[in-house]
């Protein structure tokens, strides 16, 4: 008889709390297996960092792993995990929140958080659309896309979060997708390991959202090759004409630099 | 409960000459306030100026966030690390922070809140404010709110506020007025060593061993340190006695009953109240905030005259001092309930005195105090 296999990162995870409550096909739970890798590779134990989710899917991550979090107020994560650093600058703290908790209703928060230069890691899945209350338009959503609130398509621009992380004064902004597994799991530990400010946005299929009303599709596979089409890593680019490139997202690093972590104001004194 | 007498390095025992709001900041200073998250907005500034300024000398930490959300935010999370925190902010901003003070009075946050209460978007004076305090954000809970009447209360009530704040695991407001925090007068601080301050108490127990939200019936559950190992969801949702989200009819019960139930069954505990020539009053003039006063000089007024008054003073609105109203209530002919606002705590005051005796409303809603004079004129078209 073959020994039933536990998954070793199991034991990172609230075991009363599975199974998640993820839709099948939903890229949540890979964000959250490529997370697990990353502090397995580190060795760092959740149970002495701090998780910080808002409201949605992505903020339903961390509720699966053993760690004190925040969770249910939409997107005020930064300005939770500004009070916990300023009192435990030395405890490791990681945000969860989707891209509407992150570009819509936290917007204002992840500017300054990112022109602070606050020492934290946001993981920022980006499923296209607000997905838990049902499919709705984001910011992030692709311009002509149809949702539950654009039935004749967005008639809006989308917002590249990591440019606008970057230009704010993020010193390190990573876009990858769920189809990346490695490059995910290594952007999340050079976060993890980075001092300062961290953004790492994964671009994630929704089947039960973003697949059935924008793609007409509710097959998990079909989305993700929708998404391999409408991303590119460097070594594509290169190849592409800047035609090809419209109104598709950059996979890779933007930014990885050095520079002092916000601690108040007090360091001046 | 673990009691601690005042840092002596934190405290400037003496005798001074101080704006409203400094002594605020002072009263936070003395019960061991280490961060304060703030936004600017007049007339409460001069509390963030000088926190931007106190706070390094003592070791705490200030910032001036984005928003009023970035405030009442960075507190939550600074004071479940173990802060003692604090915030300020008047009346258009204190809309901003409703959001933040639903989820902490759900998640049993420690935290104090100054409302420097502004007439609409002017630095005139104001108790327009005084249901928002109690019932601003959505969701059950109960307010804990204490009314400074004098610079010296600024001090004094910001220390007591810390206090409930941490003994009840609830947010605090302070609810202060332009006329106060903007004014000038004496203000004694004690010695630290006359200084009682409460800290919340943290747990004895392992992590395994641990439940964030089990406590008594009409209790607060232990703190445990964040970061160490004891793997708490503080959520929003309703969650049980382990933390854990759950939608279960009886998890509501037990939550909300008993959120609600450790202030309000501790009403009696909590509610101070001061009576001023109440002994042989037979009518009472009911105040808080900087109306107090003004009633007092009516009271002498009456007096001089030959009516019988006397002042119930509110030191703190919410939970309703019910026990001490309803006192006044049988001792005499009449109760006046004097506010700054259209009529509001009349209500309260009434429902108090369930019809035991007239409760009359003595309002004024023009950005500026009552003075004693006025309160006594219109006293004096209910006196029979």
């Amino acid at each position: 008889m073959s020994e039933l296999k536990i998954n070793p990162r199991r034991k990172y995870l609230r075991p009363e709390k599975l199974p998640h409550f993820f839709c099948s096909g939903c890229g949540c739970g890979q964000v959250l297996n490529y997370y697990m890798q990353a502090l397995e590779e580190l060795d760092m134990d959740p149970r002495k960092m701090v998780h910080v989710a808002g409201v949605g899917c992505t903020a339903r991550i961390p509720v699966y792993i053993k760690t004190d979090m925040f969770h249910g107020v939409h997107g005020r994560t930064l300005a939770w995990a500004t009070g916990v650093k300023m009192m435990q600058p030395d405890t490791p703290v990681v945000i969860f929140a989707g891209d509407g908790d992150v570009a819509s209703i936290g917007g204002n928060h992840l500017i300054h958080a990112a022109r602070r230069n606050l020492d934290v890691t946001v993981v920022m899945v980006n499923n296209m659309n607000f997905a838990m209350t049902g499919g709705q338009v984001a910011p992030t959503t692709p311009e002509k896309a149809r949702t539950m609130t654009t039935p004749y398509g967005s008639a809006e621009p989308r917002f590249d979060v990591c440019a606008l992380a970057q230009a704010a004064g993020a010193t390190h902004v990573e876009r990858w997708t769920t189809t990346q597994p490695i490059q995910c799991k290594k952007a999340m530990e050079r976060a993890l390991t980075h001092k300062g400010f961290s953004l790492i946005e994964i671009v994630s299929q929704c089947p039960t959202h973003f697949g059935r009303y924008a793609l007409k599709t509710g097959d998990p596979n079909a989305v993700i090759a929708w998404i391999k089409e409408h991303t590119y890593t460097d070594a594509q680019a290169k190849k592409m004409s800047p035609e090809e490139m419209e109104g598709k997202l950059r996979c890779g690093e933007y930014i990885r630099v050095e520079k002092p972590v916000y601690e108040g104001t007090n360091e001046l004194m | 409960m673990p009691i601690v007498k005042a840092s002596e390095n934190r405290v400037k025992t003496g005798v001074h000459f101080m704006l409203g709001n400094y002594a605020l900041v002072e009263g936070a200073i003395s019960a061991g306030c280490n961060f304060f998250g703030g936004y600017p907005i007049t007339p409460a500034n001069e509390i963030s100026e000088r926190m931007s300024q106190r706070l390094p000398e003592v070791g705490g930490r200030f910032v001036q966030g984005e928003d009023e959300l970035f405030s009442i935010f960075a507190c939550t999370g600074a004071s479940l690390a173990g802060g003692k925190v604090m915030t300020a902010t008047a009346s258009a901003g204190f809309n901003y922070m409703q959001e933040g003070l639903g989820y902490a009075y759900t998640i049993e946050a420690p935290l104090v809140i100054a409302d420097v209460q502004r007439c609409r978007g002017e630095n005139y004076a104001s108790q327009a404010d005084v249901y928002q305090m109690r019932y601003g954000a959505s969701g059950d809970y109960e307010a804990i709110v204490v009314c400074p009447s004098s610079v010296q209360e600024l001090y004094d009530y910001t220390i007591w506020a810390f206090n409930l704040a941490e003994e009840y695991r609830n947010p605090v407001i302070i609810m202060s007025e332009t006329t106060i925090a903007l004014m000038r007068e004496r203000l004694d601080i004690p010695e630290a060593s006359k200084i009682d301050l409460y800290n919340r108490n943290y747990t004895s127990l392992s992590p395994e061993e641990y439940m964030p939200f089990a406590a008594p019936e009409f209790g607060c559950p232990d703190a445990a340190p964040l970061g160490a190992g004891y793997q708490t969801i503080y959520s929003l949702n309703p969650h049980d006695e382990k933390g854990s989200i759950d939608w279960d009819p009886e998890v509501f019960d037990r939550l909300y009953k008993r959120v609600c139930g450790k202030v309000k069954e501790n009403a009696d505990k909590i509610c101070r109240t001061e009576r001023i020539l109440m002994d042989d009053a037979e009518y009472a003039l009911i105040a808080y905030g900087s109306e107090v006063r003004p009633a007092i000089e009516a009271a002498e007024l009456a007096r001089e005259c030959g009516i019988k008054a006397g002042v119930l003073k509110l030191c703190n609105v919410w939970p309703v001092p019910e026990k001490a109203i309803s006192e006044v209530s049988r001792e005499v002919k009449g109760i006046f309930a004097v506010e700054m606002n259209m009529g509001k705590y009349v209500n309260e005051i009434a429902r108090a005195a369930a019809g035991r005796c007239p409760v009359v409303p003595i309002t004024k809603n023009l950005g500026l105090v009552h003075t004693g004079y006025e309160i006594f004129e219109d006293m004096k078209k209910g006196v029979k």
